[in-house]
């Protein structure tokens, strides 16, 4: 072989090789220092889908299901995957028009053409099955599976609360939620959120040409479980909020209803309600701007957020605090001189359980001067600043001017208020030593500068019912797959009063009911020992009215704070009644007293009502 | 005198050759159809091809090797006789006319005529008293080459008809002068670039380049290199401004897309670019180790269209990564490598010529094949040798390859 032939044998073997180097090279660069190929290739082939777990169940305490889930369905898009799209026949096939389709679209691409996005959120579980052999053919379209809250019963919305979606600062406050995701916005759906939300799992699936799912990827290895949300068992009876709420119909206020010998709330009303499915869905927008702009302010829980007047209701705990101070015995008689503050027609109460039997404004005024002037100092400005702290801190003992810590979200509730030294002391109040007992002395009557939230009402109910300590008033008995019980909920706070200075005050509570003279005799019912105590709260319009009350007298079961907002006609008028009906159904488990309940349930506060016959009865 | 048959070809022809079945079987699996051997899959069809494939082979090395030279002429005129057939009775197939239909049976004339014409060029070129140097040789070789070529072309396969330009390598080997293929080359040059820039700009580029090889390269000029470099900026500039007028008239409208996509004069990567588009991404997400046998996402889900025949590298550079891509080009370079290595011990020109077709041919499917699916080349759809899906390739490649692997074993005896 000739050296030229050599030279050209080597020239092809040269081609040959520098072609494979060539594709040696390519492939390094595309395969090894590319990593754009890798997520072109995920993208257009692997979809993870996320994996909702169902929202945790809530339970009545007597296992009643109160909300549960419905399956709905939300059509997402990948604007990017949806070149070559039949966009006539896919707004004939979703029922929608074409604009319609236009401005979905432009939403979803602007969110991302890349990532998908839900295009039609919430769709039934009928709608879906009307398209469903359809989606096939529309790439970039595939369906994820939500769950929807579920209410059989109309009731307890303010306690549950609602469920919608993430904002912008939930998503910046927990890495947990994206875009799209539920989060409880109120009630006991915020509070117990991170029990109900469980763990949202992902699954990868590949996808082929054609849009459809083929398989999971690698088997599942980089998939993830969802966690189902954990159930809330509850303390609300189911039967008696619903009974409750009907009797609140047609009118404004609240009730509030505990065990006191556990703090387990058995109902908490606050009306006007709504029908928590209003705020469930695609409806959901709609619905919450009328609520939210009605004058009555349906959505607030009045129970926890509503800051009353106590009125006469207050008096019992000035009672207390004075007998424990030793300022006044049981046995201590006030004339009740009108002249100091007005008063109603009655004789003069001669000891402790009569006056609240009788509920005489004047005599809780020398209680409340014996607390606030103790004669400690000769300044009668320091005297008061002293008397104040004691009283102050008595009332910050009855758990009145703090937020409750019952587990509802703390954003909606208030704390009320309890005057103290630096109020007063405030310029733009009284300023230093420009105030004394005579100053602040409505205060003695649950008027002037003290407000309170129903709850606290209800709580004070509970202190005399357990002669003198209370539980944290609570929702939730206990929760989740392992029955997590919150011991925090069952601790008791003591007031520090004597048990036998409470028992004079259930005594007067009693004769508020049952005695003759006694403020609220409508509560009475036969056979079932109310304790109460009435209160008519002054205020810019009419007054409202006022009952806290606890039956049975010995050991009771059930402590009811009623209030009604402007209901001319006092306490004993309005609210004594409608507790003593949810005592009576509390406890007989039925109401007997028929007549009364259609009265109240069908009355509304502005007409004169007439004695209810069974009370009239018992007058012969 | 018999040798033993050279078992380095043979084993990386079998390697190949079962690497590309897993392929084939990765590329149309799915979780339904796990059988192996199952004739309605076109793996299943495959491995029986593989099977007629092996017996074939087997009976080429039995019979006695003379015979490929004595008939070689009978055989082409065979050949070019069912070509010309294919053209009266062939079945459309993805815009070609190239498949003869007898019963459920297809095949691909075309594939035959490879090997054919390597055996007619052969016989001819080792003519004891040839002389290339001669036009009348030059004429006949190359008619030799285009009468097939043509009729293919006829029937819309132009990427069948190209791989005839592999003869150029033999030839050139032969005799040939070089300039042709670097004639070749600078016209592809001028092509590529003339569909890229601005003609006139191109023109002063290379005249330029006329300038600084006269009057700077060159320290002393005669009139013959001032003709030379005149004639040869003459001739490019006319093949500048020819481009167009082949490249409107001539080429068909797919091909011209295919050429823009392949230039990046087009960005579409949903419609004539999405073969090649989705082969990258195909290629590119396999990564250093790939993502393992039957896990790869783009392939297993047909986004690559073609995936089991002309574009089965995807699947390799996916499920192999390019350790895997890696291994089988250097499995094919070897085995060209190891052909022509075999070519230069013929004691007989006609095997040494037929063996330097042999691997010339599957150096150009090869070539096209994998530049193709690597987005270097425009999309010609011919397949990747023994590895691509289909009966009648692999088995004309197979006969190709073993009619030289039976020669080789008979070198010492001249044929």
């Amino acid at each position: 072989m000739s050296n030229q032939y050599q030279e050209r044998s080597a020239v092809v073997r040269i081609i040959f090789i520098t072609v494979g180097i060539i594709f040696i090279v390519r492939l390094a660069f595309m395969q090894v220092f590319d990593s754009e190929y890798r997520r072109l290739a995920d993208q257009q082939a692997l979809r993870p889908i996320t994996q909702y777990p169902a929202r945790g169940l809530i339970y009545d305490r007597n296992g009643e299901l109160l909300v549960y889930n419905e399956a709905v369905y939300d059509l997402m898009v990948i604007p990017r995957m949806t070149k070559g799209l039949d966009t006539n026949m896919f707004c004939r096939v979703m029922g929608i028009t074409r604009d319609e389709f236009d401005a979905r679209m432009n939403k979803a691409r602007k969110y991302s053409t890349y990532s998908p996005s839900a295009f039609m959120k919430q769709v039934s579980k009928e709608e879906y099955g009307s398209w469903q052999n359809h989606l096939y053919k529309f790439h970039g379209f595939y369906v994820q599976q939500r769950t929807l809250r579920v209410y059989d019963k109309p009731i307890a919305a303010h306690v549950l609360g609602y469920v919608g979606e993430v904002d912008k600062d939930d998503i910046k406050n927990d890495k947990y939620y994206k875009q799209g995701d539920y989060i409880g916005k109120s009630g006991l759906e915020r509070s117990y959120e991170e029990v109900l939300r469980g763990v949202k799992g992902k699954r990868i699936m590949q996808v082929d040409v054609y849009n459809r799912q083929i398989g999971s990827y690698m088997n599942g290895a980089h998939d993830t479980i969802a966690i189902e949300g954990g159930n809330l068992y509850t303390t609300i009876d189911a039967e008696l909020q619903e009974y409750a709420e009907g009797l609140m119909a047609n009118k404004r206020g609240c009730i509030v209803a505990i065990e006191p010998s556990t703090g387990e709330v058995l109902a908490m009303v606050s009306a006007p309600g709504y029908d928590p499915n209003l705020l469930v869905g695609r409806v959901r927008g709609e619905n919450y701007l009328k609520l939210d702009s009605d004058v009555n302010k349906p959505m607030l829980n009045r129970a926890l957020i509503g800051q009353y007047p106590p009125g006469s209701i207050f008096k019992v705990a000035q009672a207390m605090v004075a007998l424990d101070l030793g300022v006044i015995t049981p046995q201590t008689g006030f004339v009740c001189d009108k002249s100091l503050v007005g008063c109603h027609n009655h004789p003069s109460a001669r000891s402790v359980q009569e006056a609240i039997k009788m509920s005489c404004n004047p005599y809780f005024y020398q209680v409340y001067r014996r607390v606030i002037q103790q004669g400690k100092y000769k300044n009668i400005y320091k005297d008061a600043q002293y008397g104040l702290t004691v009283w102050d801190d008595y009332m910050h003992r009855f758990g009145f001017g703090q937020k409750l810590p019952i587990d509802l979200p703390r954003g909606g509730m208030s704390s009320g208020n309890i005057p103290d030294t630096a109020f007063y002391n405030d310029k733009r109040w009284y300023g230093r030593d420009k105030w004394a007992f005579s100053t602040i002395y409505s205060n003695s009557i649950g008027q002037g500068e003290v407000t309170v939230v129903p709850i606290q009402m209800a709580n004070l109910a509970c202190i005399v019912a357990n002669r003198g300590y209370y539980i944290t008033p609570h929702l939730v008995r206990y929760y989740g797959p392992d029955s997590t019980r919150n011991e925090e909920f069952y601790t008791r706070h003591e007031t520090g009063i004597k048990p036998a200075y409470f028992e004079i005050a259930a005594n007067g509570m009693y004769d508020v009911v049952h005695a003759a003279g006694g403020t609220a005799r409508r509560a009475n019912i036969p056979d079932i020992d109310i304790c109460g105590k009435t209160g008519t709260a002054q205020n810019i319009g009419d007054d409202h009215s006022v009952f806290i009350s606890f039956a049975p007298k010995n050991k009771p079961k059930i402590a009811v704070a009623v209030y009604v907002e402007n209901a001319r006609g006092g306490g004993g008028y309005w609210a004594a009644p409608i507790a003593s009906l949810v005592i009576e159904k509390y406890i007989r488990g039925e109401v007997t007293r028929k007549d009364v309940e259609r009265m109240y349930r069908e009355a509304t506060p502005c007409q004169k009502l007439p004695l209810p016959r069974t009370i009239k009865k018992k007058r012969k | 005198m018999e040798n033993k048959i050279d078992w380095i070809s043979v084993a990386l022809y079998a390697f190949i050759l079962i690497f590309g079945w897993f392929n084939i079987y990765a590329a149309c699996y799915d979780d339904a159809h796990t059988a192996v051997f199952d004739l309605a899959t076109n793996h299943g069809k495959q491995l029986m091809w593989i099977g007629v494939a092996a017996i074939v082979a087997l009976l080429i090395t039995h019979i006695d090797p003379h015979i490929f030279s004595s008939t070689a002429y009978l055989i082409y005129a065979g050949v070019i006789g069912l070509l010309i057939l294919t053209l009266f009775i062939g079945t459309a197939t993805n815009g070609g006319l190239s498949w003869i239909k007898i019963g459920s049976f297809k095949f691909q004339s075309s594939e035959f005529a490879k090997f054919a014409t390597a055996l007619a060029l052969a016989k001819y070129m080792s003519a004891l008293d040839l002389d290339y140097s001669q036009l009348r040789t030059k004429i006949i070789a190359w008619t030799i080459i285009l009468i097939p070529a043509g009729i293919i072309l006829l029937q819309h396969d132009a990427g069948s008809a190209l791989v005839f330009g592999s003869f150029l390598l033999p030839l050139y080997r032969e005799g040939m002068s070089a300039k042709i293929l670097i004639t070749g080359l600078i016209a592809a040059v001028l092509f590529v670039l003339a569909l890229l820039i601005n003609k006139f700009i191109l023109v002063g580029v290379l005249a330029a380049i006329g300038l600084f090889y006269l009057f700077v390269w060159l320290n002393k000029r005669t009139r013959t290199h001032y003709v030379w470099v005149t004639v040869a900026f003459l001739a490019c500039t006319a093949f500048i401004f020819s481009v167009d007028l082949v490249f409107d008239k001539v080429l068909e409208p797919h091909q011209r897309d295919r050429i823009y996509v392949l230039l990046g004069k087009t960005d579409d990567t949903s419609d004539t670019g999405y073969n090649v588009h989705q082969s990258k991404i195909a290629i590119g997400s396999g990564g250093l180790f790939g993502k393992g046998f039957l896990n790869g996402t783009i392939t297993k889900a047909d986004f690559v269209p073609e995936q089991e025949t002309d574009f089965i590298f995807c699947t390799v550079g996916e499920e192999w990564g390019f350790i895997g891509s890696l291994v089988l080009i250097a499995a094919y370079i070897s085995l060209l490598l190891r052909i022509i290595r075999l070519a230069e011990r013929q004691y007989s020109k006609f095997s040494r010529f037929y063996g330097y077709s042999v691997a010339s041919i599957l150096f150009l499917h090869f070539l096209i094949n994998i530049g193709m699916v690597l987005g270097l080349l425009p999309v010609i759809g011919i397949p990747l040798p023994f590895f691509s899906y289909g009966g009648s390739s692999l088995l004309a490649f197979t006969i190709l390859l073993f009619i030289f692997l039976r020669q080789d074993q008979e070198r010492t005896t001249p044929i």
